[in-house]
């Protein structure tokens, strides 16, 4: 993945978000969200909350919908499983959540720890009651994160875009 | 860890919430899971209390995206010792994003009260308030007399913070006072009581 690359797909999916009317990024970063993350800080409509754990978001953005913000939480793959008793606050209250998730582990991984959130982020999310999309082909990311979007807030529902490695291209560290 | 000590601490926690809310205007009122729940209820089941029966460890960040999204309101966060030390790492975020409306109490009594009063961390050697002080949270303080608690109910509904009081109160088991469980529910009569009809249709 070239940065110019990353941020081109980056500013799709930012469009989304602002089209959205999303003011709340929670985040635990991750290199696939560097550039999303970067674009969200500089603008001022948005509050951007940097997390210890990915679950902090989950409650983070229930109050925001309760104060009538939107929100996105955006995170990789090993955050989804910080994430599971969390999402029983969305699924029982019946609230909006847009998770972007950049996946690890997935395709072409080196590093094997984590492989097994990589490899489990989808039925995990499923059983807790999110809707998930995968998106392998970074021409389809738009449009994926509009249909997650407009099914999360207009719901109301929880749901998950699966970012796929295919897209993100796997990390190394000889960069 | 001290099994016999939070018996004997002279705060009742219902007296402790009382007072608080009795004037906590049109503060928004967020509940950890548990005691914390019952002792809001018992003080007034209304609408602008989002009271938890579960998401442990979330009340924290919970009140936190609701000061972010209500800047002129206040937002008042009651919770208790167990459900603090499971969502510790949240009072580095409160730090960081320093929201001037955000009030949190915990009421500590040293046990986890609903599944048979067992000690928690609290009942030995860490102490709340000096976690929410590293973390930065720039108002902070233990409580454990009436005296003080009547000093500080005005800085916890008025003062700019964030700010963060740990109240040392008796381990006693009370009366449950039930909120609606419904979590739908809670979160439309919360909507509707704060952002109007449209929020809710």
């Amino acid at each position: 993945m070239t940065s110019s690359a990353s941020e081109t797909w980056s500013q799709d999916i930012f469009r989304v978000l602002v089209e959205n009317r999303v003011r709340q990024i929670a985040y635990i970063p991750d290199m696939g969200h560097a550039s999303l993350i970067k674009m969200c800080h500089k603008n001022k409509s948005m509050k951007t909350v940097v997390l210890t754990t990915e679950e902090e978001g989950v409650a983070l953005l229930a109050g925001a919908w309760l104060g009538g913000d939107r929100g996105a939480l955006l995170m990789q793959s090993s955050g989804v499983g910080n994430c599971i008793n969390m999402l029983s606050l969305t699924r029982v209250c019946r609230m909006p959540l847009l998770i972007l998730v950049t996946m690890r582990g997935q395709w072409g991984e080196f590093n094997p720890w984590q492989v097994p959130m990589g490899q489990n982020s989808n039925p995990m999310l499923t059983a807790a009651g999110v809707l998930t999309f995968e998106v392998n082909d970074k021409d389809r990311l738009k449009e994926t994160v509009a249909a997650a979007a407009k099914m999360a807030f207009g719901g109301p529902a929880a749901t998950a875009v699966l970012i796929s490695q295919r897209i993100l291209g796997a990390k190394t560290f000889d960069r | 860890m001290n099994s016999e000590r939070s018996k004997n601490y002279p705060l009742r926690r219902r007296a402790v919430v009382n007072a608080l809310l009795a004037q906590r205007g049109d503060a928004l009122v967020v509940a950890g899971l548990g005691a914390p729940a019952w002792d809001v209820t018992a003080a007034g089941d209304v609408p602008l209390n989002f009271p938890l029966w579960g998401a442990m460890g979330g009340a924290v960040p919970l009140g936190l995206g609701l000061a972010l999204a209500q800047p002129a309101r206040r937002v008042l966060v009651i919770t208790g010792d167990g459900e603090m030390l499971m969502g510790i790492g949240s009072l580095a975020t409160v730090a960081s994003q320093r929201p001037p409306n955000l009030a949190i109490v915990v009421l500590d009594n040293e046990r986890y009260g609903e599944t048979g009063m067992q000690l928690t961390h609290t009942a030995g050697r860490a102490d709340l308030g000096a976690f929410a002080a590293a973390s930065g949270i720039p108002i902070c303080g233990t409580v454990r007399d009436k005296k003080s608690v009547e000093a500080v109910i005005p800085q916890i509904l008025r003062e700019a913070g964030p700010l963060f009081f740990n109240i040392k109160v008796r381990a006693e088991n009370l009366p449950l006072v039930l909120p609606p469980k419904e979590g739908a529910y809670l979160k439309d009569r919360f909507r509707f009581a704060l952002l109007g009809k449209d929020a809710v249709t």
